[in-house]
């Protein structure tokens, strides 16, 4: 396996005058060997920091680091050691071998090593015996398999992948979701994920950076990121209420206690009582049960009783918002059980969440 | 009826006695139309592929000039390319009015926009992202070209045809500029206008018979080559 190279940039701008857009970015990091997602909405500049990173763009000022060495696109050997997949898997006319081999040609490997890289490429990717198939009779799933086949086949240092499960039906995306990571993790390259979907990015990612109009408004370790958003828009994007603030009114044993108006929260870690905290709950390790109900044994620590305040359709769940003197927080309920509590607003029930589930961090004053 | 089928009957037996000039006008036909287009092909493909490939400032201005070229009217070109070569036209002194070399030239001005235009119709068709995939592999700017040539080579081979079919069946500017000199500057349509003038309507049709199989031969060719390769791309092996 070949060393992977932290992948930085630094105060990266790019203006695009005919519509108005710019990318600002005072500093993004892939550290060695992992995947970072570059997750936001369309037009939020995900794909033109790939560019610009990967040195296929660019930017107006600012520069790319590749392993501490500051690179250009006129850096050859810097480019040699990315590789890229694109949302659409461009394949050459040709066979799958010819469009495997593509890379290897350009850095003049001999013919006999080729044609055993091909083959190992196409085995990893689970496409083995398709090398001599037309690249352009292939299914969009062959096809995205054949296009990072391409990029692995170059044991590259770096992999850029822009939105490489975009254009795939449902089913077919979990499973090369799952697939791409695994892959990913093996490779060990550092790898930089464009995606608009977070449920995909949580999959494949170590490290996040939310990116909204040209910036990137958070950027952390992936739990970290998806589990306490930095703000509303942030919130909003991630399927969550916004972050609530409170506390720390007790520590003590790796348990910390949260006051948030009269609500108690309990929380794993360890905080000096009297700071202020900002903590948030993902919907999905919220559960709600009837009031009155008598729980389960369970070794979850917050039992807050709540009021519905709204239910959101989201596909096969419903978003349902609750509120509990003052502090809100929402659970993802399915279709069934949200009919079977009666869920609906004004409606009374009991939120159970663990200790372990609440992400929280110190308030910046 | 009879006319067609007595004119028929003699244009075979011109063809195939040669007891005409028949295929030296074939020849020529082929020579001058090969040659200009050769050369179209050597200057349009290159500028084609710059403006089809690459964004510049006037770039939209060239597309329009080379679209509005593929209209010219051949009697434009002729008129035009007559009074420059006549003697008291700038390039008088070459005294080329009336000789090979000027048919070739009439006919590389009507031929060239055709090449250009399809080939930058086709090369702007081939998608950004592929460049931009071959670049993230590795690819210098040779390499990039030679791929978007690659991909973009059925438009090519239509540029090629296109190029050629639109001066093989001229008629207006060849004539006005190469006289219809007999074993010379004649070709075949020119030859068939002034056969059919004079009534002799069985070398004409013989003739006729001769471009159309040129015309149908070379677009059968383009469309064996269009089919096989949509096959191989099926997946049919």
């Amino acid at each position: 396996m070949t060393e992977p190279l932290a992948l930085v940039g630094e105060n990266i701008q790019r203006t695009f005058p005919r519509s108005g857009f710019t990318l600002d970015v005072p500093r993004v990091e892939a550290p060695a060997g992992s995947v970072l997602a570059l997750l936001g909405p369309s037009g939020s500049g995900k794909t033109t920091l790939l560019l610009i990173l990967g040195l296929l763009d660019q930017p107006d000022s600012g520069r790319v680091l590749l392993g501490g060495r500051a690179v250009t696109g006129r850096d050859r050997d810097a480019r040699f050691q990315m590789a890229a997949v694109f949302q659409r898997p461009y394949l050459f006319k040709g066979s799958v071998a010819e469009n495997v081999a593509y890379g290897l040609v350009m850095r003049h490997v001999p013919r006999a090593e080729i044609a055993s890289r091909v083959e190992a490429a196409l085995g990893r990717v689970g496409l083995a015996g398709y090398g001599s198939r037309s690249a352009l009779s292939l299914s969009g799933g062959e096809a995205q398999r054949v296009s990072l086949a391409r990029a692995l086949v170059l044991e590259p240092r770096v992999l850029l992948l822009d939105e490489p499960l975009a254009n795939l039906d449902p089913l077919l995306k979990r499973r090369l979701t799952h697939d791409f990571a695994r892959i990913l993790r093996e490779s060990g390259a550092t790898a930089l994920w464009v995606t608009h979907d977070h449920d995909e990015a949580i999959v494949v990612a170590d490290h996040i950076a939310v990116m909204n109009r040209g910036r990137i408004v958070t950027h952390g370790p992936a739990d970290e990121v998806m589990g306490l958003p930095v703000d509303e828009w942030t919130a909003v994007f991630l399927g969550m209420e916004e972050p609530q603030t409170g506390t720390v009114v007790g520590s003590a044993e790796g348990l910390v206690e949260i006051a948030a108006g009269s609500v108690r929260v309990v929380v794993t870690g360890d905080a000096p009582v009297g700071s202020a905290v900002e903590f948030s709950v993902r919907p999905e390790d919220v559960i709600l049960f009837e009031e009155g109900v008598e729980l389960p044994l369970s070794t979850a620590r917050n039992q807050l009783p709540v009021r519905v305040e709204s239910v959101q359709a989201r596909g096969t769940s419903n978003h349902i918002v609750l509120e509990t003197d003052g502090m809100r927080l929402a659970a993802s309920v399915s279709r069934s059980s949200t009919a079977d509590l009666g869920l609906e607003p004004g409606r009374r029930a009991l939120a159970v969440f663990k200790a372990t589930a609440v992400r929280w961090k110190a308030s910046t004053p | 009826m009879q006319l067609f089928v007595e004119t028929w009957r003699q244009g075979w037996v011109m063809l195939a006695s040669g007891s005409v000039d028949v295929w030296q006008i074939v020849w020529t036909s082929l020579l001058l139309s090969g040659v200009a287009t050769l050369v179209a092909v050597l200057i349009g493909l290159p500028v084609g592929y710059i403006v089809g490939a690459k964004r510049f400032l006037g770039r939209r201005a060239a597309l329009v000039i080379f679209n509005a070229g593929m209209g010219l009217p051949p009697t434009v070109v002729g008129l035009i390319v007559a009074m420059t070569f006549s003697r008291r036209g700038p390039l008088g002194f070459m005294n080329l009015l009336y000789t090979r070399p000027i048919v070739v030239i009439a006919q590389l001005i009507i031929a060239v926009p055709v090449v250009m235009a399809i080939t930058a119709a086709a090369v702007a068709a081939v998608p950004r992202e592929l460049t931009l995939q071959a670049r993230s592999l590795g690819a210098g700017q040779l390499r990039i070209g030679a791929l978007t040539l690659s991909e973009a080579r059925m438009g090519l081979l239509a540029a090629v045809a296109g190029g050629f079919g639109s001066i093989i069946s001229e008629v207006g500017a060849v004539s006005m500029v190469g006289g219809n000199l007999e074993g010379d500057t004649r070709v075949m349509t020119t030859a068939m206008m002034l056969f059919t003038r004079q009534g002799q309507y069985g070398p004409a049709l013989a003739l006729a018979v001769v471009l159309m199989a040129i015309v149908i031969f070379v677009n059968v060719v383009l469309t064996g080559f269009q089919t096989s390769a949509d096959r191989w791309e099926a997946g049919a092996r």
